[in-house]
């Protein structure tokens, strides 16, 4: 039992369509065991997850539960096989208008075998028996809503624990927990691992890899790029693995900047992170890596006008810059791409032309009557430049692949000069072709303005860059020209040396 | 262009030809100027209300309090006019206010209160249906009825105030088109070329299609949102004014049926040219639709109480023509 895997998934495949997430991902769980998965955005850990807990089906590969084929039709059904998910959201474990105990037995209330009438007294009954054996200290008459994220978490987790599973699956539990409340979530993992659970743990915080992690497995591009059980732990071989650096360093030919054109000092961008500062140049390409969550996007919106800095000072071309919002930052000629762009770039009811002249309607239109015919002029030539492959600028956002629509976005702030160019996460979601158009555009368009790219792929930083930032908790804690970068020292910013709870 | 597409774009359109090719067949007198104007009439006060709620339907939101604003219009015109003895101007002033403060208020529950649309326009809805009744102790208002306090209110409808809902402009015929379908048409026009060629109109399809791409693109979301509640106020008190000049009397027991029929021309137009989404030249159209088929009814003797029936089967079938057949609506 300890040394066949109880779980065990082997050359697991799930296509969307023409694009193939997981091309055959291997995967062994030991009970007993923190399995960690690491995996950037896009790497597959979600399809994966979602394959596993019965919301997708498998198209090849097989999966065993104790050796027997575990093919799961729906998540109810994974659930009563003795595969439990918490996912990433943590309302989604728990009905927020119900309380806790009905939560702790919610799930009896379905299926087979499920009592007709509701009885308040047997689900008190069943809640504490759930409830004493996770040593849950939460009172069962309590409202969801009134509970604290992490106490939500628990009641989640111990809704899960209530079927004894064998395997438990928790899709970056912590995302949105303080270090205190992460704590008592890790002494309940523990705990599990004591009584012999298989737990495959989803995270990109290296603090809670360290903590946690009997082995680390990583996923890259829908593959498995590295296996770590040798103790100690190598982790930043793991953070290698899962960042993939396989470029040809040197291919950029690194400028450096010209007079500066932006700068911060002692900027403040999270409660309790340490104030950091910057200087961008005339010119250069400033790439921020760092792993998911360490507040690059937060920096980003900072910058953009989209948040308030906590604390320090902001200047652009020798004046105090303090945009109090996205209009403000605009008119300064600081412009954002802004990641995820279906949900924060596109307006998916105009066609590429009116998404392209969104931002500066006011300088294209005359005494509020927009020109249509300047829009459209200003469109084809900005199709022109970046290589967007569509029939006119009248298409359908929708009709456009990934990599275009992408381009839209970055072509949209590319119609009026800017002083500070921000993007961030510009190459998600964007084939490779695509992908070098946006980045070689971006650095023969570079002079005359600062610009700054947020990146996770460190390949991403390395192939766009003159410099290189590394965030972690939601600071700047190291620096590198991108021309002789030393790459141990880089992932060993990334995987944060002297963080909390390092094990 | 497909057979589909031609038949998403222009099925409407031609459904509403159709419509009027047979009435003017089967009936007799449909076709004539007076008719066309009458059904225009017919549907001045509807359209204008639909107008301004779909201002609130292209931000992604919603009025339901426009029939109550209507109403509580006409009562204010009335009460100013009889009780208060004013003007014309007076009274039509005073129901544009109430418009644009009917408007600022529901703005700002759903923008900063973070009421649902719905929800905060329903309570609006109630609120002026009660409110509108206080002044007068839920009687009508007319020109020598007694007052709460035994008094008797002397003021009249001024000459000036009926026109609005009485005089009748020459065109071609003498008298022949009405002052509500006036208003109906400069209105229509001027909402579709706000909406259609200002760039405000832009932005408000902007953020109602992706209020978080249009923040991220500068706009400001939350002024825009609120600025479509009072363009919906003060159409709906618009068309309260001209309820009041054409009814010369503030009469309690009136308007009931704006609000649906009003709703029912802003989705219908969704269905028009195939835009599947709100738009100022298919509310125009929705409503007209819904007047054609009422007009071709009642002159083939349908009776009165099959209308809001005619009404629903009309909606459903604009519906499924906008979200099952067309494209956009299947995103």
């Amino acid at each position: 039992m300890s040394v066949d895997a109880v779980f065990r998934i082997a050359g697991l495949r799930k296509s969307f369509g023409p694009i193939e997430v997981l091309g055959g991902v291997s995967l062994d769980l030991h009970a007993g065991e923190v399995t960690v998965l690491m995996g950037a955005n896009g790497a597959g850990k979600s399809t994966l997850v979602r394959v596993v807990s019965g919301v997708y089906a498998r198209d090849g590969g097989t999966i065993t539960l104790e050796g027997k084929d575990f093919a799961p039709e729906t998540p109810a059904d994974a659930m009563r096989s003795g595969v439990v998910t918490v996912h990433q959201s943590i309302n989604d474990g728990v009905v927020m208008a119900l309380d806790v105990a009905t939560n702790l037995t919610l799930d009896r209330l379905n299926g087979t075998g499920a009592k007709l009438l509701f009885n308040p007294r047997r689900i008190r009954r069943q809640a504490r028996e759930v409830a004493d054996r996770m040593g849950l200290d939460i009172s069962l008459d309590a409202e969801i809503s009134e509970l604290s994220l992490a106490d939500r978490q628990m009641v989640a987790i111990a809704r899960a624990m209530a079927h004894e599973p064998k395997v438990l699956i928790l899709d970056e539990p912590t995302s949105s927990l303080s270090s205190a409340e992460a704590n008592r979530l890790f002494s309940v993992i523990d705990r599990l691992r004591e009584e012999g659970v298989a737990i495959l743990y989803i995270s990109h915080r290296m603090s809670d890899i360290r903590r946690l992690a009997d082995r680390i497995v990583c996923l890259r591009d829908g593959g498995i790029a590295g296996v770590f059980d040798a103790k100690p732990l190598d982790y930043e071989g793991a953070v290698n693995a899962m960042l993939g650096q396989k470029v040809d360093l040197g291919q950029v030919a690194v400028k450096d900047a010209g007079r500066t054109v932006f700068s911060a000092s002692d900027l403040r961008i999270a409660p309790g992170a340490a104030p950091f500062s910057m200087e961008l140049g005339d010119g250069e390409i400033v790439a921020v890596t760092g792993l998911v969550g360490v507040g690059k996007t937060a920096l980003a919106e900072t910058l953009f006008g989209h948040r308030e800095p906590l604390g320090g000072t902001m200047m652009l071309r020798g004046k105090r810059y303090t945009p109090r919002s996205t209009g403000e930052a605009i008119a300064e000629g600081v412009f954002l791409v802004a990641k995820d762009r279906a949900d924060s770039g596109i307006v998916q009811d105009f066609n590429i032309y009116e998404n392209m002249s969104l931002p500066f309607l006011r300088r294209i239109s005359r005494l509020g009557v927009s020109r249509r015919t300047a829009e459209r002029t200003m469109a084809r030539d900005r199709i022109a430049d970046l290589g967007i492959v569509c029939r006119s600028e009248r298409d359908e956002m929708s009709t456009l692949s990934g990599g275009n629509q992408q381009k839209v976005m970055v072509a949209r702030w590319m119609t009026q000069p800017a002083n500070l160019f921000i993007l961030d996460e510009p190459f998600q979601g964007v084939d490779i072709a695509a992908r070098r158009d946006i980045a070689t555009k971006l650095r023969a368009s570079a002079a005359g303005r600062a610009t700054i790219i947020f990146v996770t792929e460190l390949d991403e930083a390395l192939e766009t860059a003159d410099r290189i930032l590394v965030m972690s908790e939601h600071s700047i804690v190291g620096e590198h020209r991108n021309a002789d970068v030393d790459i141990d020292r880089l992932l060993a910013e990334i995987a944060g040396r002297a963080q909390r709870g390092a094990a | 262009m497909t057979l589909r597409d031609i038949a998403i774009r222009y099925g409407f359109i031609a459904l509403l030809v159709g419509l009027i090719v047979f009435f003017t067949l089967a009936t007799d007198g449909f076709a004539s100027p007076q008719a066309a104007v009458f059904i225009f009439q017919s549907v001045a006060i509807t359209g204008v209300l639909a107008l301004g709620v779909t201002a609130t339907l292209v931000v992604g939101g919603f009025d339901l309090s426009i029939g109550s604003v209507a109403t509580t219009a006409m009562m204010a015109s009335a009460y100013v006019l009889v009780v208060l003895e004013q003007n014309a101007l007076v009274a039509v002033l005073a129901c544009l206010a109430i418009g644009v403060i009917v408007g600022l208020i529901n703005g700002v529950l759903i923008v900063y209160m973070r009421v649902p649309d719905l929800l905060a326009t329903l309570g609006m809805m109630f609120l002026l249906v009660g409110l509108q009744r206080i002044p007068t102790e839920g009687r009508s208002i007319a020109t020598g009825m007694t007052m709460p306090d035994g008094s008797v209110a002397n003021g009249t409808f001024s000459p000036a105030f009926l026109a609005l809902g009485r005089h009748r402009f020459d065109f071609f015929i003498p008298s022949l088109i009405p002052v509500s379908v006036v208003v109906l048409l400069v209105l229509a026009v001027l909402i579709w070329f706000f909406l259609e060629y200002t760039r405000f109109g832009r932005m408000m399809y902007a953020v109602g299609s992706n209020p978080k791409a249009a923040e991220l693109a500068g706009a400001p979301v939350k002024a825009y949102k609120i600025w479509a509640y009072v363009i919906s106020g003060v159409f709906a008190s618009i068309g309260g004014i001209l309820l009041a000049a054409r009814l010369g009397r503030g009469d309690i027991a009136s308007g009931n049926n704006l609000l649906l029929d009003a709703v029912a021309a802003a989705l219908i137009g969704f269905a028009v040219l195939g835009a599947a989404k709100p738009n100022a030249f298919g509310t125009t159209i929705g409503a007209l639709f819904v007047g054609v088929l009422l007009q071709g009814l009642t002159m083939m003797n349908a009776p009165y109480y099959t209308q809001d029936f005619v009404k629903g089967v009309v909606l459903v079938v604009a519906l499924v023509f906008t979200f099952a057949l067309s494209h956009r609506g299947r995103n």
